[in-house]
């Protein structure tokens, strides 16, 4: 669309509410959370100190700035609680990863096997279960996992185990419920890649004598990579912060990093330790973010 | 070439299956007359007589019910503005920092951002319930919107506005009447997505919520961390079915109007 100068007023309306809501609700909000880390927990309304108060004029700005304090993070970096958390959420995150890209990839590669009326409903059918709500799929696989629940009574009845294993509360039911929930996030992106492929090279290979595995490896697996780079990183960054998963499904064993955040927070009442625990989080998290960013903003000027 | 191997009809099968048995299996114990899961005691709906005298979760549900509809229709708007800045106004200054502010919310933890906007209601002191929900589901359903209408609007032919404009439209009359009724498909997914985003949120509502605005969500949540309950299978199987009608209405809506001639083209 190209505008006349009398319609740039126009212009900038259209850029500069959606932006102003995101730079208030979005931006801000994190300059918040890196404000409340360096602070201190305080029992008071609100609970923690130092608290901005203009009231003071300069004398309270320098009040302010010399009451945050980088105790949190020491306090962070000290505790093996936090640091074994970290750990395990990543190492939890990756591993849920991978077997998702197992899991994910043959699903996807089927997909685009099958004749064109069937993949559009099979694309329906994986977005289907994303519409649900996600509590809701977890609570579903608390009942399959339920000590008497529908799995053991299976596995009783076909003679597989003697006695009923238990699921819940162990990081087996973690791992089900974040293949579970995470699926359709892994399995689109790279349908969308896979589907793509240009088959004349795969017809290619296959005049020129290739078995079909060696062509899958050579020439499948390397075209999909833009696909299984950015299905991984839409599953693992928000696993990484997961809450509602290991909180439902899992044990004290799997205490992860978003369960720490929301327990400072809510059972402990301290702030300021849950903000610094957020930021360390998005420290963390902030290489994959970007990664992620350039891959779709490169996707999106290829299209 | 397109064949399905042996190999991929099982990967499908299965597949799909994993997809979908969970939440048949829940569907079906919802209508057990057993309180026990170990138990059939027959077909009944007493689980969800039951939930008819249940205030407090009737009254969650009408609270989330009214969060998903304002949430979604403002994040609609601001989505649909956000996108058209981003494809038609070109490198506009900051758009980095536009840019990254739609994608990050995408896949930043949810506890991170719930966090991050309760702390912000405390800062500016606002009293924390329904319309602090709002402004939270608003937030994030934007950039789930502004990403879907972008790649409606970034395949979208660019000739026809520049008809209307040479013809005489303002930009505001060429976007209502052209660009809008174009993109309207995507922006009615996207409209159904925040809505359901909305409804099904746990994290950040839990952060953002005050006082009397209990959400159908936590309320489940709630009730669901005590263990499985049968009323709780009736709950849910409820929220399915209204979820999975919505959406089957939706996408027959949609290929109603692809077959009147509106191009529509795989939309989410």
């Amino acid at each position: 669309m190209k505008l006349r100068p009398q319609h740039w007023r126009l212009t900038g309306l259209v850029t500069w509410i959606p932006y102003a809501w995101l730079v208030a609700f979005f931006l801000l909000p994190f300059l918040i959370v890196l404000k409340m880390s360096l602070s201190q927990s305080a029992i008071a309304q609100p609970p923690y100190t130092p608290v901005f108060d203009l009231s003071f004029g300069w004398s309270g700005v320098m009040a302010f700035f010399a009451g945050l304090s980088l105790d949190n993070f020491i306090f962070l970096g000290s505790d093996p609680l936090y640091v074994v958390s970290y750990m395990k959420s990543l190492q939890i995150a990756a591993f849920a990863t991978l077997l998702l890209l197992l899991i994910g990839y043959p699903i996807a590669y089927a997909m685009t096997r099958a004749p064109r009326r069937l993949q559009a409903v099979l694309v329906v059918l994986v977005i289907l279960p994303f519409w649900t709500s996600f509590l809701i799929r977890i609570y579903a696989w608390m009942n399959i996992l339920q000590h008497d629940g529908p799995l053991n009574q299976l596995l009783l009845a076909l003679h597989i185990v003697p006695e009923p294993p238990t699921w819940l509360s162990t990081n087996t039911a973690v791992y089900i419920g974040m293949v579970y929930s995470y699926l359709p996030f892994m399995v689109l992106p790279l349908y969308a890649t896979l589907e793509k492929l240009d088959e004349s090279l795969l017809e290619a290979a296959a005049d020129l004598g290739c078995p079909r595995w060696r062509t899958f490896w050579a020439i499948t697996l390397p075209l999909s990579a833009p696909g299984v780079v950015a299905g991984s990183l839409l599953c693992f960054i928000p696993i990484v912060g997961e809450f509602v998963i290991p909180d439902l499904l899992g044990g004290s064993q799997t205490a992860m990093i978003g369960q720490a955040i929301w327990n400072e927070f809510f059972a402990n009442k301290d702030w300021p330790a849950a903000s610094a625990v957020a930021v360390v989080l998005v420290c963390l998290l902030v290489t994959p973010i970007v990664v992620f960013q350039n891959q779709t903003l490169r996707g999106m000027e290829r299209s | 070439m397109r064949r399905l191997s042996a190999f991929n009809v099982p990967a499908l099968v299965l597949g799909i299956a994993f997809l979908y048995l969970p939440i048949v299996i829940l569907i079906v114990y919802s209508f057990n007359a057993s309180r026990l899961v170990a138990v059939w005691g027959g077909w009944s709906m007493r689980w969800y007589a039951a939930l008819a005298q249940d205030a407090a979760l009737l009254q969650a549900a009408s609270v989330s019910f009214r969060i998903a509809l304002v949430s979604a229709c403002v994040a609609t708007c601001l989505g649909t503005l956000a996108a058209t800045a981003l494809v038609r106004f070109g490198r506009f200054r900051g758009r980095l920092l536009f840019t990254a502010m739609i994608y990050a919310p995408l896949v930043m933890p949810e506890v991170i951002t719930g966090l991050s906007m309760l702390l912000l209601f405390v800062a500016i002191s606002v009293d924390r319930g329904f319309w602090t929900v709002v402004i939270a589901h608003t937030t994030m359903a934007t950039c789930f919107v502004a990403v879907i209408v972008q790649s409606r609007l970034v395949d979208f032919d660019e000739s026809l506005e520049e008809a209307a404009m040479d013809l005489g439209a303002s930009p505001g009359q060429t976007f209502l009447l052209v660009t809008l009724p174009l993109i309207f498909p995507a922006i009615a997914a996207s409209w159904m997505l925040a809505f359901a985003l909305s409804l099904d949120d746990l994290v950040i509502a839990s952060f953002t919520t005050g006082p009397g605005a209990t959400t159908l969500p936590i309320r489940i949540y709630s009730e669901v961390r005590l263990g499985v309950s049968p009323e709780m299978n009736a709950v849910c199987s409820i929220v399915v079915a209204v979820v999975g009608i919505a959406v089957i209405a939706a996408s027959i809506l949609t290929k109603l109007n692809a077959a009147r001639g509106a191009p529509v083209r795989g939309e989410p």
